[in-house]
């Protein structure tokens, strides 16, 4: 997957090095942004309170 | 036939690592087959359909130096493919632990800076008007989620300061300590009781098992102050030796709702209490949702208004 990305990065290896990075970022911003708050209330050790 | 074959031999090529698709042009197949080392990009004669069959070994050993796709080569690929998957997800489950334990609170930060300029707003506006935070003011008076108090504990520092919020659902609490909807307000006879996260969402009960007996917990109102001890002997240090018999420490199991109780611990709604107490509750042990960790403490004197008390009670200004 990641050679797959790899190759069809365009650019050269500066292109191929901040496309690189864009995903990161984006993949990264898409997890903790959305996909982590959306999971976490599913998650047991958040529990304070007796109920 | 010569293109038909040629698109055939580019599909087969066992060293395309891209899906080739039936709409692939002449021009495509030429970078496959160059891409792929072998120089049957226009076959001399047309194969026949075994011929094929039987060339393809031959083929694959033309293209020197390059990887065919052998059984092998599969079973590598399937592995590094694994390989790939295992790192990402644990890259992943990495990320999900810096949220929890550092992005959080940067959320729950900002979230109870607006909540103190809200409240400190409203309760400026108009400082004649008693607010829905008064004791007796009635429990449904306030929403769920909004902010009605400020909680500090001195011995966490003087810059502890928290605002407080109506209800103890994870909307609420990822805001910051919520007050259970049922329990007394603040300075009440009963229970005032508040729960909040021991570790992310700005850790605001991170450090409760630190608290010893005699400490002080604030509360600020919009026009009194309310000072707390938690409950126990100051001078042994045991918090299980307070005249009340209520512990001001202890551990017990999630399903322990009488901690919350008007009167701690006592499970009988036909006594009514006689004293204000105040009960904080997280989880224990940290980022562990096995226990809870409760904090008893008591009203010590009536509350002061916030008029004659400017920057405090005793309890913060040293006093």
């Amino acid at each position: 997957m990641y050679t797959w990305i790899w190759r069809v990065l365009p650019g050269g290896l500066p292109g191929k090095l901040v496309g690189s990075l864009v995903l990161i970022a984006g993949v990264s911003a898409l997890l903790l942004f959305i996909v982590f708050p959306w999971v976490e209330p599913m998650l047991p050790f958040n529990d304070i309170t007796v109920e | 036939m010569h293109g038909d074959g040629t698109r055939v031999a580019a599909r087969e090529s066992p060293d395309s690592d891209q899906p080739i698709t039936d709409q692939v042009s002449d021009a495509d197949e030429g970078q496959v087959a160059a891409r792929s080392g072998s120089r049957h990009g226009a076959p001399k004669a047309p194969r026949r359909r075994d011929a094929r069959r039987s060339g393809e070994g031959l083929r694959d050993g033309s293209a020197a130096g390059k990887k065919p796709r052998s059984r092998a080569d599969l079973v590598r690929t399937g592995v590094a493919g694994l390989g790939q998957t295992l790192i990402t997800f644990g890259l992943v489950v990495l990320l999900f632990v810096v949220y929890e334990l550092f992005v959080t609170d940067l959320f729950t930060n900002q979230r109870q800076e607006e909540l103190t300029q809200e409240l400190r707003e409203n309760w400026g506006d108009d400082p004649t008007v008693s607010g829905p935070d008064l004791p007796g003011g009635g429990l449904s008076s306030i929403p769920l989620g909004e902010g009605f108090a400020f909680i500090r504990i001195p011995a966490f520092g003087v810059d502890y300061v928290k605002v407080v919020i109506e209800g103890t659902d994870p909307d609420e609490l990822e805001q910051g300590p919520g007050h259970y909807v049922d329990s007394a307000m603040p300075g009440e006879l009963g229970n005032f009781s508040l729960a909040g996260h021991r570790v992310g969402k700005g850790s605001p009960f991170l450090d409760l098992d630190r608290l010893q007996p005699g400490d002080s917990v604030v509360i600020e109102t919009s026009d009194m102050w309310f000072t707390y001890v938690v409950l126990g002997d100051p001078t042994t240090g045991s918090f299980d030796a307070d005249p009340s018999g209520i512990p001001g420490l202890e551990i017990v199991s999630p399903q322990d709702v009488d901690v919350v109780f008007p009167i701690p611990g006592v499970d009988d709604s036909s006594v009514e209490p006689t004293a204000a107490y105040l009960t904080l509750t997280t989880c224990h042990p940290k980022f562990s949702a096995e226990q809870r960790l409760i904090i008893h403490a008591i009203l010590n004197g009536p509350g002061l208004p916030r008029a004659d008390y400017p920057d405090g009670p005793p309890a913060l200004t040293g006093g």
